[in-house]
């Protein structure tokens, strides 16, 4: 339940950011790790690649892809406000931003499938 | 929490970022077609030193850009300040800059290509 | 005479403002008989809990008409503060049904939810008594952040110009309307979860101040604001700027002095 002094989007795009900003940074070791058993040749990274079939990973992986550029989009954003010259139009470029994100998210999930 | 060193660092990390996440982002949607594997993946970037760069700077800047943002989140929702939070991170900048170079070396260079 | 009483408990209200009882003492009811449930926060910096009143309901009753007339019929000890009653003076800020507002410019009407509103002092500041919170934490943020004016000159120099056209002065004419009302310090989620950032407010006044041809303290200005608990602290979650009720726009002052603090650094100077 959002309480009601946050319900707003530039608030909601707030938690947005920091929350997928920090399941990232939680990733990251993980990924990095993966990755780094190829330094053994391609068969470890390969087994850990099978595990990447399970349909859970796969949506798990939209779900970073999106994650990825939700932070990105919604971090342009906050560049442009911190930077650009002023514009009021907040609310529209973080729904905006949230909108790319799901069309990037969109786009990688129909290539997995 | 940010002193105007590392606000400054923030930012910079994360308009490096920018068009790396979108260039990553746009490999793994090519990459994903065809599933995952470690042959297509090592087939790209053994050998590649411009992947090398990219990934290299991809990591560094992850990690300039999560250990200041998390720095935040530890500040703010666990109260650490002073120097257990400088120690937090630089110990989380270490860890995924570690992490992060070692994988990029296992792509690229290392391992019995 | 009272048409209301305390209830002893958060559940059993007892309200006797029964069709007919009270017509006659409300003149200015328009609808005798209506009633609004209301939740009123009292207690003490130890704690405290919401006690419920019937108050008769009436045209154009702002929430700060509501908190008066419980203290008038019927809890003369409820303790709230207010003054102007027009806007001007910033004492009457509350939270109601969790928003923080300026009650005396309220009204009832465009925020009663089904006839209930729940009232509680305002957040992030530490309470005194019922609604009335310690505004001091408030003010020696305005004082930290260097929201004050900074003269460079006597009566006998030259008065520097102003050209109200010019850039500096229309971002300074913008923010400058500021009330002290709090509303935007109790929104503020970054207020409530860092001790040491100076608020929306503090550093809206810091903006105009920086903005001002007549004031000479930009570096102290500068120092004040890019130091701990400065605008860097900020995360642009608006919420300062979705709560003024004088319309102003602190978080895009904060970024104006972001972006001062930035290209200062930048420069090597700081």
């Amino acid at each position: 339940m959002i309480r009601p002094h946050r319900r707003h989007p530039l608030w909601l795009a707030f938690a947005l950011h920091r929350v997928s900003g920090l399941l990232l940074a939680l990733f990251l070791p993980a990924h990095f790790g993966l990755l780094g058993t190829a330094l053994n040749g391609a068969e470890p990274l390969d087994a850990a690649l099978a595990w990447t079939d399970n349909p859970l990973v796969k949506f798990a992986e939209f779900g970073l892809v999106f994650l990825l550029a939700v932070h990105m989009f919604g971090g342009l954003r906050l560049l442009a406000l911190e930077f650009l010259p002023w514009s009021p139009r907040q609310k529209t470029l973080a729904a905006a931003a949230v909108a790319l994100a799901a069309a990037t998210g969109g786009a990688f999930a129909l290539q997995l499938v | 929490m940010l002193t105007p060193r590392l606000y400054l660092a923030q930012r910079l990390s994360a308009l490096i970022l920018a068009p790396l996440v979108i260039g990553h982002v746009a490999v793994m949607i090519y990459a994903v077609q065809d599933g995952l594997s470690a042959a297509e993946i090592l087939g790209r970037t053994r050998g590649s030193i411009g992947w090398a760069l990219f990934y290299g700077l991809f990591a560094a800047a992850v990690a300039v850009h999560a250990a200041i943002g998390l720095r935040v989140i530890a500040h703010e929702t666990l109260g650490l300040k002073g120097r257990g939070l400088a120690a937090l991170t630089w110990a989380i900048f270490a860890l995924l800059l570690g992490l992060g170079l070692r994988a990029v070396w296992a792509v690229t260079a290392g391992g019995a290509a | 005479m009272t048409t209301a009483q305390k209830s002893g408990s958060g559940t059993d209200t007892i309200g006797n403002h029964g069709t007919g009882e009270g017509a006659d003492e409300s003149a200015g009811s328009s609808a005798p008989g209506a009633a609004l449930s209301v939740s009123v926060w009292r207690g003490g910096p130890g704690g405290g809990r919401f006690h419920d009143y019937e108050v008769p309901a009436r045209e154009s009753q702002t929430v700060l008409d509501v908190v008066s007339w419980i203290q008038q019929e019927a809890e003369p000890a409820l303790a709230y503060r207010f003054a102007c009653r027009v806007g001007m003076c910033g004492s009457c800020a509350m939270t109601v049904n969790g928003v923080p507002r300026w009650t005396c410019r309220t009204h009832v009407q465009r925020v009663a939810a089904n006839g209930r509103l729940q009232i509680a002092p305002l957040r992030n500041l530490p309470v005194i008594r019922d609604l009335a919170v310690d505004m001091d934490p408030f003010f020696e943020r305005w004082t930290a952040a260097e929201g004050r004016f900074h003269p460079g000159t006597t009566r006998h120099d030259p008065m520097a110009p102003v050209d109200p056209a010019s850039p500096a002065r229309r971002e300074a004419d913008a923010a400058i309307e500021c009330i002290n009302c709090a509303v935007c310090h109790a929104a503020c989620d970054t207020v409530a979860a860092d001790p040491d950032y100076l608020g929306p407010a503090p550093l809206n006044r810091a903006w105009t101040l920086l903005n001002d041809a007549k004031d000479e303290g930009r570096d102290a200005i500068l120092d004040a604001v890019a130091g701990r608990g400065g605008c860097l602290s900020c995360h642009s979650m608006g919420s300062c700027t979705r709560h003024c009720p004088n319309g102003l726009d602190p978080m895009r002052a904060i970024a104006g002095l972001k972006r001062a603090t930035a290209l200062r650094a930048l420069r090597g100077r700081r």
